[in-house]
């Protein structure tokens, strides 16, 4: 039995860049996008395990929103961003803000406080639009770069979104990793999900095909670092 | 015990069917209609081929002949079985003396599996039969019926088949419960348990009888084991190799044996080994005897086929796995071949007593090792056989995600008081110790997940009534239970179907076409990637890829080695009481005689090259081999203690800088590789290696360890089905996106960090103690060797060594190093770009 390498933990990966733009790919799972000073997350899914609790009876534990809230502080402390865009399905369902703990409702209010915060809509949250501080918009444009939830059918250059919760998964030698990804080609970036409850659809998948017909990069969020694997080292599950 | 000089006669119509037969009624079978008669429960322990059976049936067939059963002929006894062929064929076996007596026509005998059409169960609740044959899991379902009080009231009896087998898994837990319940329901309720010989009957006979108010037992009626086996071990006189669990020098004397016996039961310990056993004996079938394969992985229906014809006494030889330990009697077996490793003394009674089912004659059986190591294990076990020498597990301490699905299922049933269910469920002899709080946390999580964070409240499965009565909140939440119920996760399959070369374009494969060879579980087959070649029904196979849920393969070129390891030794862990005497005899050169000589040797050349550890000690070498340095122990406790203690070594090693890159463990010990040298440090440092062994390594190093590792997960999955955090997939349902399933690992991540006390991670502890990890027996085992390590620095391997080397490579890692992996992908993304 092989024992894991010790690799460095380092939160960025240097050098990617869209339409002119520099991306900075976190190892939290967040797009940092330094000459905007902004931290863009996708699919926080916040309050999922309280939608399944009154949807289907399945307890899940009840600890999602806070865990990813604190992932989000941990990088907003590390990166001290000017403005957050939170790119749509930022809770599981419309509901979710009047299910919000007390705690957690602060939590959200510290994060937004001296800093432009942007909620980009999603599809499961369409119906949220106040009452939970920041701003409200369906699209964003930050420089080159066009921020929306689900990528369009037509590739638009530059253009980031999230929506399908996309992971790499790398079988060798008998071991086999599942890892949350960024899936990235010179037009257009898919973010992975950045919730803690949150599944994830593979990127052999044929929605990837469609949306990247020339072929694209995976970035795997590893345990110390995010690692660009090509796109015929991916299994299907 | 009852007398059995002073039971009862029989009634006049069974006096007349046993000696129209020519038979007399055993002095079990009359102790049991005694016990029965005084309304008594009892545990029948008695070898194979005592008429077990009918003993156990004879009192109901005698009450209700008489008229004394259950008044207007509601359900009188109940049976029930580990397996659902067994209750089929047991209900089968009964028609015989039903008929001959006379009762055909007065009792009605049915059965009920997951296989009863949903019809036919409902009329089985409305108008029960006399005598119902069913498995743990339907009880379960029945008694959180509705109509569970009516159906039970009138329960006379309940027959437990094969109880040894049942109590010692979760599905015991769950069995245990759903007794208690009947006990409640049906006041004067008589148990009869039916057992191999056991090493503690009296945790049987606890769990047969409430032990609540106050413990009891029930009564013992033992039956003295029958002729002695004709037990050897099978020489060939061919020298055995250091590794390996083939048993391929052996071949041709199995297969002799097989020529010169009517059928013949060739057990081994894994599908892989029943597959390649099969493979081999075809290979030597030059009279063409009918031989067949039996495990696990094939069809039922396939498997129903060779039973059959088992029964029909048109098979010669049968390859079989655990499948066929228990139960049934399938034709006139006059000889049991076990290939490889006993594990256990009572494991391989039980297979032997499956040769020639009368008790009056021997049990014919041959012990085959595969390597050198087990003909140690052999020659420990045929002494054990000997002395009658049991070594069957502990009693069980009750699992807490059992006793939540069981919780649902009461509040199913209906209305339940909260001081009522915690005395029933201390009854059952699992449970006995539970404490209120513990029993007050498992209703917490039924009602909202038992989480400190008070988020569900308004969506509780289960509510207190005004009048202080638990109820299940709707009829949505019954239907789940229904879904959940049992302890038996099954791993998913995929079929692997052998693949045609597209001839049009080289190098790529048609789906179609190719037989399917078997099916492999579909973990392993998530880890294979296309080229990647492993071993499968005897032969190196090449993964081609997936295609709609079958793995597609191809027959490797000739010569290739298979590149993926899959574990082809035993999955059952070598029992400690083997153990103890397989380090006995290595301990005792007075004893080498009686081994064969190629052992004796093997032993005397690791005397003069190391040294021979006393029984109670730990050998620890250490010794350079090919620019590394190697650390070999030999404990003797099993694979996965030794997985578990593996790790937790290289840990503090890497913490006292000597860089391990690596182990490789096996049943006997494991051997821990680095670049440092081991025998310098050791040497320089007194107390260095009493540091590493130190038993305080199950304190923080285990808890670290624990938090990643990726079989705690896998454990964590199976009690959080069970307990019903998370549904169970149903074989033959296809996958959905993953977009939606929610990944167990996130669940258990997310609870370790937020609620590291919750009730799931305690009960995936308390598995993970005798479970996959076997904590408890390396707990064992470290106070055991405290002060009495051996150490040896040798400048080359020892001959005891050779054999855990050769596991190097061999094994698989479960999610481990995660990051080394993908690493080496990226890299070869870099390779590309510079190409």
């Amino acid at each position: 039995m092989a024992l894991p390498l010790k690799l460095e933990k380092t939160h960025k990966t240097p050098g990617a860049t869209l339409v002119g733009e520099t991306l900075v790919l976190d190892l939290s799972g967040g797009l940092w996008l330094p000459e905007h000073r902004t931290l863009v997350v996708s699919d926080l899914h916040l309050e999922k395990g309280s939608a399944f609790a009154a949807r289907s009876g399945q307890f899940l534990p009840p600890y999602d929103t806070r865990e990813t809230l604190a992932c989000l502080h941990e990088a907003v402390a590390r990166l001290d961003p000017a403005r957050v865009v939170c790119l749509g399905d930022s809770f599981h369902d419309a509901q979710g803000p009047s299910r919000l703990d007390v705690a957690d409702r602060a939590l959200i209010a510290a994060l937004q406080e001296g800093r432009d915060w942007v909620w980009i809509s999603g599809n499961h949250d369409r119906a949220v639009q106040d009452g939970i501080g920041g701003r409200f918009a369906d699209t964003l444009a930050l420089g080159a770069l066009i921020l929306r939830h689900e990528p369009a059918s037509r590739p638009e250059p530059g253009e980031v979104a999230g929506h399908f919760h996309p992971v790499g998964k790398v079988a060798m030698r008998g071991r086999a990793v599942r890892r949350r990804c960024f899936v990235l080609d010179a037009t257009r970036l898919v973010m992975p999900a950045f919730g803690s409850l949150t599944g994830g659809l593979n990127v052999r998948d044929k929605t990837f095909d469609d949306l990247f017909p020339g072929g694209f990069t995976a970035h795997l969020i590893g345990d110390g670092r995010v690692f660009a694997i090509a796109r015929t080292m991916l299994t299907r599950d | 015990m009852p007398d059995a000089s002073a039971s009862p006669t029989l009634p006049a119509a069974f006096a007349a069917w046993f000696a129209a037969r020519g038979w007399a009624p055993r002095p079990h079978q009359l102790a049991l209609l005694a016990a029965a008669r005084d309304g008594r429960s009892a545990l029948l322990v008695a070898p194979t081929g005592a008429g077990k059976t009918l003993a156990g049936f004879l009192p109901t067939l005698v009450e209700l002949a008489e008229g004394s059963g259950s008044g207007k002929g509601g359900l009188h006894t109940l049976y029930i079985s580990p397996l659902k062929a067994l209750a089929v064929d047991i209900a089968r076996n009964l028609e015989a003396p039903v008929a001959g007596i006379g009762l055909d026509q007065t009792i009605r005998i049915e059965t009920r599996t997951g296989d009863t059409p949903s019809h036919k169960r409902s009329r089985q609740v409305a108008r029960p039969p006399h005598i119902l044959l069913t498995t743990p899991e339907q009880l379960a379902l029945l008694i959180a019926h509705r109509e569970a009080a009516e159906l039970f009231r009138g329960l006379k009896r309940v027959v437990l088949d094969e109880l040894h087998a049942l109590v010692t898994s979760k599905r015991g837990d769950l069995l245990s419960l759903a007794l208690a319940r009947l006990h409640r329901l049906a006041p004067g309720l008589a148990m009869t348990g039916l057992s191999a010989t056991v090493r503690e009957p009296d945790a049987l006979r606890r769990y047969l009888v409430p032990q609540h108010p106050k413990p009891a037992m029930a009564d013992l009626i033992t039956v003295q084991g029958g002729a002695r086996a004709d037990l050897h071990m099978l020489e060939t006189g061919r020298t055995l190799p250091l590794a390996g669990h083939t048993a391929w020098q052996s071949m041709p004397a199995v297969y002799e044996l097989i020529r010169t016996h009517k059928l013949v039961l060739v057990f081994v310990n894994t599908r892989l080994q029943a597959e390649y056993t099969f493979q081999e004996l075809w290979n030597l079938n030059d009279d063409g005897l009918p031989i067949a394969l039996h495990h696990g992985s094939l069809d039922a229906t396939q498997r129903r086929k060779v039973e059959a014809a088992m029964a029909a006494g048109v098979l010669r030889a049968v390859v079989c796995t655990a499948t066929l330990d228990l139960g049934i009697d399938w034709g006139d077996v006059d000889l049991v071949i076990n290939i490889g490793a006993p594990k256990g003394a009572s494991r391989i009674m039980q297979r032997i007593g499956r040769a020639n089912h009368r008790m009056d004659e021997p049990s014919k059986a041959y012990l085959v090792p595969a390597n050198r190591f087990e003909m140690l294990e052999c020659r420990a076990a045929l002494d054990a056989v000997e002395e009658a020498a049991q070594d069957t597990p502990d009693p069980r301490t009750g699992a807490l995600d059992v006793l939540a699905q069981h919780v649902l299922g009461m509040a199913c049933a209906g209305p339940f008081s909260e001081d009522e269910l915690y005395d029933e469920v201390r009854a059952a002899s699992p449970y006995a110790d539970l404490s209120r709080d513990d029993f007050l946390l498992v209703l917490d999580y039924v009602a909202t997940g038992g989480y400190a964070l008070r988020a569900y409240e308004r969506f509780a499965k289960i509510l207190r009534g005004p009048d202080g009565l638990w109820r299940v909140r709707d009829a949505r939440t019954a239907q789940q239970y229904r879904m959940n119920v049992g302890t038996i996760i099954e791993a998913s399959k995929v079929k692997v179907r052998l693949a045609r070369r597209n001839r049009t374009k080289p190098g790529s494969v048609l789906p179609a076409g190719g037989r399917v060879l078997g099916e492999i579980e579909e973990d392993f087959a998530e880890t294979l990637t296309v080229g990647d070649t492993f071993l499968f029904a005897g032969e190196i196979l090449r993964f081609e890829g997936l295609h709609e849920d079958e793995a597609l393969v191809t027959r490797g070129p000739p010569g290739t080695d298979p590149a993926i390891p899959s574990y082809a030794g035993s999955k059952f862990p070598l029992s400690t009481f083997l153990a103890a005497r397989v380090r006995a005899l290595i301990a005792d050169p007075f004893e080498w005689d009686r081994l064969p000589a190629q052992v004796a040797d093997y032993l005397v050349q690791q005397r003069r090259r190391s040294v021979l550890p006393g029984p109670r000690d730990l050998l620890v070498e250490t010794f350079p081999r090919a620019n590394r340095h190697y650390l070999a122990c030999f404990p003797f406790e099993g694979r996965l203690a030794h997985q578990t203690l593996g790790m937790l070594l290289t840990r503090r090693l890497e913490r006292a800088g000597m860089r391990p890159l690596g182990f490789a463990a096996n049943d006997y010990g494991l051997a821990v590789f680095g670049t440092r040298d081991l025998s310098e440090r050791i040497g320089r440092e007194p107390g260095f290696l009493d540091g590493l062994f130190a038993q305080d390594m199950l304190g923080d190093d285990l808890e670290e360890w624990l938090d990643e590792s990726a079989m705690m997960k896998r454990t964590f999955r199976q009690c959080a089905v069970i307990a019903g955090l998370i549904e169970r997939r149903h074989p033959g349902q296809r996958k959905t996106g993953r977009q939606v399933t929610i990944s167990t690992d996130l669940i258990y991540d997310v609870l370790r960090k937020h609620q590291p006390g919750h009730l799931l991670l305690r009960a995936a502890r308390q598995d993970a103690a005798t479970g996959l990890l076997d904590v408890a027996r390396l707990g064992v085992m470290l106070a055991r060797i405290q002060g009495r390590i051996i150490h040896k620095a040798l400048d080359r391997v020892s001959p005891l060594a050779v054999n855990v080397m050769l596991e190097i490579g061999r094994e698989r890692v479960y999610g481990e190093g995660a990051d080394e992996i993908l690493a080496e992908a990226e890299a070869a993304l870099l390779d590309e770009a510079l190409a």
